[in-house]
């Protein structure tokens, strides 16, 4: 485990389990991400990656187990949900951007009606991340005029304007057409030099590659293995990962 | 069904010329052509017999009687030959407008006025904002202004004497803003997770009214509500009606804006979540924006529904447009020219009626486009 | 799909635990169950008060709540019942109940009706002769748009415009049409009729059974034995049997004038007549939209399959086509039923003794106001969840079937 740079860890899920109805999907999952450190999440559709990722920031609930985020538990609390909500982006596989809404609109909804930002400084701060993300000059078209890879960038920049500690990405290039692939993941390690907490469920092993600190393989509901991407693509211990590795490298 | 049956292939085959076109949508084969020539013999007949009927030996206009009453003769000489339009020139303002004062009457003709304005700029994209309810709040509070009277130097006049077309428009009109509101409550109240007492009360209510005839509703405004109040108070038999009108309306309103909710991707209420939107934010910002929108089409045909409905207060003895073609036709002379009293409301329908399913349909045409794209 | 492991060990299963609620109004479900106590108990309080308020005014006028006033002599006439029923013996009870049969009467038959109407409408108007579909498109854009009420009372007082008995209009001296309604010959029931009809019954079993087999055969050997031949046999011939056997009797019963009306044969008064037209000829413009609309959901790619695999067009009608459409022709065509049902309701305004007219007049009779609305609630809300209900499970047969 590499050490947090500003005290304790970013996120800490201690023997999470999750059922929906007698299905078991997270079965006693640890993980323990640094502040600062930059997680990617692979394993076959169904392995419950995604589910864990959404527990991260509650729009899953678990069931057993603690999930710690940036020091505080998730629980029922809804003080405690509004806090890491708001220290948290998430970027989602079919991008969810508001359809009714322009792309700045878009980016400025949650910093002026949930960090109570004037309007004025939520447009700055938008334009500034749009920029980022190298389309400013959409911003006054909606979500249905750009291509799935513009989209998907819009979606990140709405996530970087609420400006959270830690980046969730769940599968953000599994949408989109080849050609539209790098120009995402090329925005998303762009974020990586600037030290964000990033925790990645992604199949884009090129990409985990060249950003990640650490690969986690998960598999029916647990992590099966962890450890930094030398490790784990080119020394697999379990028979798993072995069969899920070959599957992938015949498929690209 | 042969050659006159489905048309699957949907181009139809585009000939050259009206010949062309003849042939292959009127005479297509010996049976199209037997359809053709028989339905055509059919229009035709019936459209000269209504024309000799409607125009060539109809009566226009009678004298008045020595009574003061209108003189029928000319119309009953023509009864079965001739439409009698006299009976319309004699009584469309009574009709129209009710026993509003005579020289009052612009008052409720403004009010139709009103209300046409107020459904056209609501149909118009570019006022699809929140100046909108405003505009509406400001027109409907004219329509009581004007109604009622008793300020601005307007004569008051007392509910009674209301009828005719403001107050079918009032019903339908008062029904949908009064009903929307309570409807968007009810569709959220019935979607929302982790409520279930709330969920039950809401699909309770939904259902029971859904299941039952306006009719018995009405009823129940009419003998159940004045059993409801305390002793003393008493509210107007209109208000009961235009209560009973918000209820019923607001059931079938939920239901429709419920499609609209369930049509809306999860993935947009997951996003407003992530972005740590509160409950009422997530709803207000973007899911009733984006499902409102989807449901317009069918939100029109409930408000046509409700329309045609409101002419059911005529069983309760309320006096909308089709009750006052009826109080029209119980004057002695034109009691025997119910046709063309029927036909002149037929028309008044037809062409609000017409005109809302119009503007629906094209609505649906730019929803599919728009998806589509 | 687990498929890129090798491990398939069993996990062992484990239950979800429980969690316990915190009194905080932090806490999601304490906030949960605030907000419903709240808003059940507002919508709670206003019952209350409108309970206390009525039964408050029900002891000012004098006026004993419960249904007890069911068991008295109702003295209502009825003007038609298939029940027999008599105003100075029979109960307010047994009124109700007319009231209910006649309902159901008119609804069952408007919705056959409005059904056959509506389908012939609707493939009207997507037939390539362009006379026919634009006919069936100002029918259905003309019906829909005026108001039912106005519908029924245009129709009622047209039959009530037609000569009076003594100058009816005959039909071979057998039916008259007059201002006081249809009159149409009636058979004189015998035991053979009733025999016919047990072997039509019986014709349907073995019409059912044998394509059974029929399907059964075809499984087996590839080859579908004729159905047709046997159910044509089955239907008609049977029956036509079992009448001869018993001596082929044929009375028929005709109406004849007798003072001021017609005596003997069946009657459909104009209040009914009136009534039915209206609701068939209302309804069936929105059948027939249902219908087209069904249709034209299925994409032309499909009688394309169907056709490349080597279907008749009979076959590909009955076997691809039909199916599908009737999946998307069956929900809205459930609430069409419902609101013919619902509809007929307006008999009141015409004077056709339905359940809401006879409720109505107990209720003005008798002053017991709630009850009379609560019958006439009860019996619509029995007929929408028994319509719905019996609609869900043929739904559900047919998505079954489909798939």
């Amino acid at each position: 485990m590499s050490a947090g740079v500003d005290g304790g860890p970013a996120i800490v899920l201690d023997k999470v389990n999750k059922w929906y109805g007698s299905l078991h999907v997270l079965r006693d999952v640890c993980l323990t991400v640094a502040a600062q450190e930059r997680v990617v999440v692979c394993g076959p559709s169904g392995s419950g990656k995604s589910t864990m990722i959404r527990c991260i920031n509650r729009l899953e609930t678990h069931q057993e187990g603690r999930i710690i985020v940036d020091g505080t538990e998730l629980t029922d609390d809804l003080h405690a949900l509004d806090t890491i909500r708001r220290e948290v982006g998430m970027v989602f596989q079919s991008f969810n951007l508001f359809p009714h809404l322009t792309i700045l609109e878009n980016c400025t909804l949650a910093p002026m009606r949930v960090r109570k930002m004037p309007r004025r400084e939520a447009e700055a701060l938008a334009m500034g991340y749009l920029e980022r993300v190298r389309i400013p000059e959409q911003a006054g078209k909606y979500p249905g005029q750009l291509s799935g890879g513009q989209q998907q960038r819009v979606a990140i920049a709405r996530a970087l304007c609420m400006k959270p500690r830690i980046m969730l990405f769940d599968e953000p290039t599994s949408a989109l057409d080849p050609e539209m692939i790098k120009e995402v993941l090329d925005t998303i390690i762009g974020l990586a030099d600037d030290g964000m907490t990033m925790v990645c469920v992604t199949h884009e092993m090129g990409f985990a590659r060249q950003v990640a600190h650490r690969v986690v393989f998960m598999d029916r509901g647990e992590v099966v293995e962890s450890g930094t991407p030398g490790e784990v693509f080119e020394a697999p211990k379990t028979e798993r990962l072995r069969g899920f590795l070959g599957q992938v490298l015949r498929g690209h | 069904m042969g050659d006159a049956g489905i048309d699957r292939v949907s181009e139809r085959t585009r000939g050259v010329g009206p010949w062309a076109w003849m042939r292959a949508n009127l005479f297509s084969s010996w049976w199209s052509t037997a359809v053709t020539l028989a339905l055509a013999y059919l229009v035709l007949r019936g459209l000269a017999g209504l024309f000799a009927w409607g125009v060539v030996h109809a009566v226009w206009s009678v004298p008045v009687g020595a009574n003061g009453m209108a003189d029928p003769s000319a119309c009953l000489d023509a009864a079965g030959v001739g439409a009698c339009w006299a009976v319309i020139a004699d009584k469309w303002r009574l009709i129209l407008f009710g026993r509003f004062p005579y020289h009052e009457q612009w008052r409720p003709a403004l009010v139709v006025g009103l209300f046409i304005g107020l459904y056209a700029v609501s149909a118009m994209r570019r006022f699809w904002h929140a100046g909108l309810a405003l505009a509406w709040v400001v027109v409907l509070a004219g329509v009581g202004v004007l109604m009622w009277g008793g300020v601005l130097g307007l004569a008051p006049v007392p509910e009674d004497s209301w009828g005719g077309l403001p107050i079918t428009l009032i019903l339908a009109t008062f029904g949908l803003a009064f009903a929307f509101p309570l409807a968007v409550l009810v569709a959220l109240g019935r979607r929302a997770r982790g409520l279930p007492a709330v969920r039950a009360l809401c699909v309770l209510y939904v259902e029971l009214i859904r299941g039952v005839p306006l009719i018995s509703v009405l009823f129940m405004a009419s003998v159940m509500f004045p059993l409801f109040l305390p002793e003393g108070v008493n509210i107007d038999k209109l208000l009961r009606a235009q209560v009973a009108f918000i209820l019923f309306t607001a059931a079938y309103l939920a239901e429709v804006i419920r499609g609209g909710l369930q049509a809306l991707p999860a993935g947009q209420a997951e996003a407003a979540d992530a972005l740590g939107l509160t409950y009422w934010q997530k709803t207000r910002l973007v899911i009733l924006p984006q499902a409102l929108r989807l449901v317009i089409p069918p939100l029109v045909n409930t408000f046509i529904g409700s329309f045609k409905d409101t002419s059911l207060v005529l069983i309760i003895g309320l006096f909308d447009l089709l009750s006052m073609g009826h109080v029209a036709l119980s004057d002695p002379p034109w009691q025997s020219f119910s046709t063309e009293v029927y036909l002149f409301l037929a028309v008044i329908y037809i062409a609000f009626c017409f005109a809302m399913s119009q503007y629906s349909r094209s609505l649906e045409r730019g929803l599919d486009r728009s998806r589509r794209r | 799909m687990s498929h890129a492991v090798a491990d398939e060990r069993p996990i062992p299963a484990r239950a979800a635990p429980k969690r316990r609620l915190r009194l905080s109004w932090a806490d999601r479900r304490f906030r949960a169950i605030v907000w419903q106590v709240l808003i059940v108990g507002v919508v709670g309080a206003i019952l209350w008060y409108l309970i206390g308020n009525t039964n408050a005014n029900l002891a000012a006028r004098h006026i004993a709540t419960g249904f007890g006033f069911l068991h008295r002599v109702a003295g209502i006439p009825i003007g038609e019942s298939l029940l027999p029923y008599n105003p100075s013996v029979d109960t307010y009870g047994r009124a109700l109940l007319v009231g209910v049969v006649n309902t159901l009467e008119v609804s069952l038959i408007g919705i056959v009706l409005a059904t056959i109407l509506g389908t012939l409408v609707g493939i009207g108007r997507l037939s390539r002769n362009w006379l026919l579909a634009k006919l069936t498109a100002v029918y259905v854009e003309t019906l829909r748009d005026i108001p039912l009420l106005l519908q029924l009372l245009f129709w009622y007082t047209l039959l009530q415009g037609l000569p009076p008995p003594k100058r009816a209009w005959s039909l071979g001296h057998a039916a008259f049409v007059s201002n006081r309604g249809i009159v149409l010959p009636l058979l004189h029931w015998q035991p053979a009729h009733t025999a016919a009809l047990a072997a039509f019954a019986a014709g349907v079993l073995g019409t059912a059974l044998w394509a059974r087999h029929a399907r059964a055969r075809q499984d087996a050997t590839g080859v579908r034995p004729r159905v047709w031949p046997v159910a044509a046999a089955l239907l008609l011939i049977l029956p036509l049997l079992a009448w001869a056997a018993l001596g082929a009797p044929f009375a028929v019963e005709v109406p004849v004038l007798r003072g001021f009306n017609f005596r003997g044969g069946l009657t459909l008064t104009p209040e009914f007549f009136a009534l039915l037209l209206g609701l068939v000829v209302y309804t069936a413009a929105y059948v027939a939209e249902i219908v087209r609309a069904g249709i034209q959901a299925i994409p032309r790619g499909q009688w394309e399959a169907a056709e490349a695999l080597g279907l008749r067009h009979g076959q590909v009608l009955r076997l691809v086509i039909l199916p599908q459409a009737l999946r998307v022709i069956v929900p809205p065509m459930t609430s069409q039923y419902l609101n013919l049902a619902k509809n007929s309701s307006l008999a009141v305004a015409i004077g056709y003794q339905d359940i809401v007219s006879v409720a109505d007049t107990t209720l003005n009779q008798t002053g017991q106001a709630i009850e009379g609305i609560a019958v006439i609630m009860a019996v619509y809300l029995t007929i929408s969840l028994s319509i719905s209900l019996f609609m869900n499970w043929y739904n559900a047969r047919i998505a079954l079937v489909e798939r």
